[in-house]
């Protein structure tokens, strides 16, 4: 069956649907497990349990800045955004880059000037500024492997576990 | 005939000898404005966020094809360890472009960590002591190195005011130099960062623009008072570095000298070696001058007698 106009309408119209669904169901409840692997790598996945994570912040504004929540904490955001309407992007990575250091990215932010998203953290300081901060603070896991243990690749570029330099080397120096 | 023409050689030859002398001087001073290529790079080192995970050591590592460590990345007993009797932490060598260090600010609070590798200086000690010029700063922003010109005479060593260039000791017979290039072969000179700020978890290396970096220092120090000391190191010091720190702990207790200049470092030899081109130059034609003038009475001497017949010099001598 060729495929015809039709059909791509439909596409498009079923897939605009079940965003919706979706992005529904993330502002009311929020997710209850996020699997944070697009930087997966020298590191697994990280299996995020984000309803237990909203117990324990209580406002969804404690991480989401102004994206959701009530937008109060986090005194800089408010500064701007008290009296913003709730975003559609909601996600970490809805605004905080993978490579926030490419040649594009800097030539964005040196003509941006909104003076905070100029220094907006890429995606990886994002996930590590914010739950590192809190854990230190709130005394949760901080080890790296605690949340995301090592890869084999991993071990390789650390020169640890398997690939762990031999106790006969000796250091210059 | 002969004497007018002498005369007027050496005039011409000393007026032109300080002429070239003056410009030598005006390019001198010139040179000493020099602040960094306008569209140079840098990276804005922030110590409140590093956390002393030593993944930039393992990325600068992986990246330069360095030699296997003695311990593995991970391990953080490194930042125990010391130096000619406690009073140094660990520094770059022919193994290691970059190190973190961890600190004990006076007066409790959290340890604070600190990376060391080369800062990428506008007006590098290294470049301007080297004299077969093995350094180069590219317009990118980094100084790079150059080996097969390298006589292994170790003056970078020594020039560097941040102890940074490191000697191959185990390849003595080919001199090479060891210091951070800011990944330039490999990324830099196509737009990429350098490797340990894409592994950097906390971006507590932030890449960019060196004249954008200096602005977003500021802008973080204005946002979070409080949080930092009032000071963006490597802006002025040394006539500015492509590396950049802020702090929350004074300087001077995470391991920075804060004794150094703001000038670069060769504007310290700049007016005396501005005087090397006049002394070559003008010192021969001088001393060419006082011979001659030292002389002047027997070359005269032939020609104040008219006729200037070959015996008038030992008829003098006959009538005395």
């Amino acid at each position: 069956m060729k495929p015809t106009l039709i059909h791509c309408l439909l596409g498009i119209v079923l897939c605009g649907l079940l965003s919706a669904v979706s992005s529904i169901a993330a502002t009311e409840q929020g997710p209850g497990k996020v699997t944070i692997n697009r930087l997966a790598d020298l590191f697994e996945a990280v299996n995020f349990d984000h309803a237990a994570h909203v117990e324990i912040a209580g406002n969804c504004s404690t991480c989401h800045h102004h994206a959701t929540g009530d937008g109060s904490s986090g005194g800089r955001c408010a500064r701007c955004h008290a009296q913003s309407p709730k975003s559609a992007k909601i996600a970490c990575s809805d605004c905080h880059e993978v490579n926030p250091f490419t040649a594009a990215q800097l030539e964005r932010k040196a003509d941006d000037r909104y003076q905070f998203h100029v220094d907006k953290p890429g995606l990886k300081a994002a996930y590590h500024m914010s739950c590192l901060g809190c854990h230190q603070e709130a005394g949760g896991p901080t080890g790296c492997d605690e949340c995301h243990p090592r890869t084999e690749k991993g071990d390789d570029f650390y020169h640890s576990g398997a690939f762990a330099p031999k106790a006969s080397a000796t250091h210059a120096h | 005939m002969s004497g007018i023409s002498r005369r007027r050689f050496l005039a011409g030859s000393i007026a032109g000898c300080a002429a070239t002398t003056l410009c030598g001087a005006k390019q001198a001073l010139a040179a000493g404005s020099f602040t960094g290529y306008p569209e140079g790079m840098g990276v804005l080192v922030d110590l409140t966020r590093c956390i002393g995970c030593r993944s930039c050591e393992a990325a600068c590592n992986k990246e330069q094809g360095l030699p296997a460590p003695a311990k593995p990345f991970d391990d953080l007993s490194v930042f125990d360890e010391t130096f000619h009797g406690g009073t140094q932490k660990r520094r770059t060598d022919e193994t290691a472009y970059t190190v973190v260090n961890r600190y004990q600010p006076e007066g409790g609070g959290k340890p604070v960590y600190r990376k060391i590798q080369c800062n990428h200086c506008a007006e590098p000690a290294c470049l301007t002591s080297c004299f077969v010029n093995a350094y180069t700063k590219t317009q990118e922003g980094a100084v790079v190195y150059n080996d097969k010109v390298c006589v292994g005479c170790r003056t970078c060593m020594v020039a560097c005011p941040f102890n940074i260039p490191a000697f191959k000791y185990s390849s003595a017979f080919h001199a090479k130099i060891m210091k951070c290039i800011f990944c330039h072969e490999t990324r830099l000179k196509n737009g990429r960062p350098p490797a340990c700020v894409e592994i950097c978890p906390q971006q507590a290396l932030t890449f960019g623009k060196r004249r954008e970096l200096i602005k977003m220092a500021y802008q973080r120090m204005q946002n979070e008072p409080g949080r930092y000391v009032d000071h963006l190191y490597g802006e002025k010091e040394l006539g500015g570095t492509g590396w950049m720190y802020l702090s929350n702990v004074p300087f001077d207790q995470v391991g920075f000298d804060v004794t150094v200049q703001n000038e670069p470092i060769l504007n310290n030899v700049k007016d005396f070696l501005g005087t090397v081109p006049m002394v070559l130059a003008i010192w021969p034609a001088l001393f060419t001058g006082f011979h001659l003038l030292a002389t002047k009475k027997d070359g005269h001497g032939h020609e104040d007698h008219p006729g200037g017949h070959s015996a008038s010099g030992h008829g003098e001598e006959d009538k005395s």
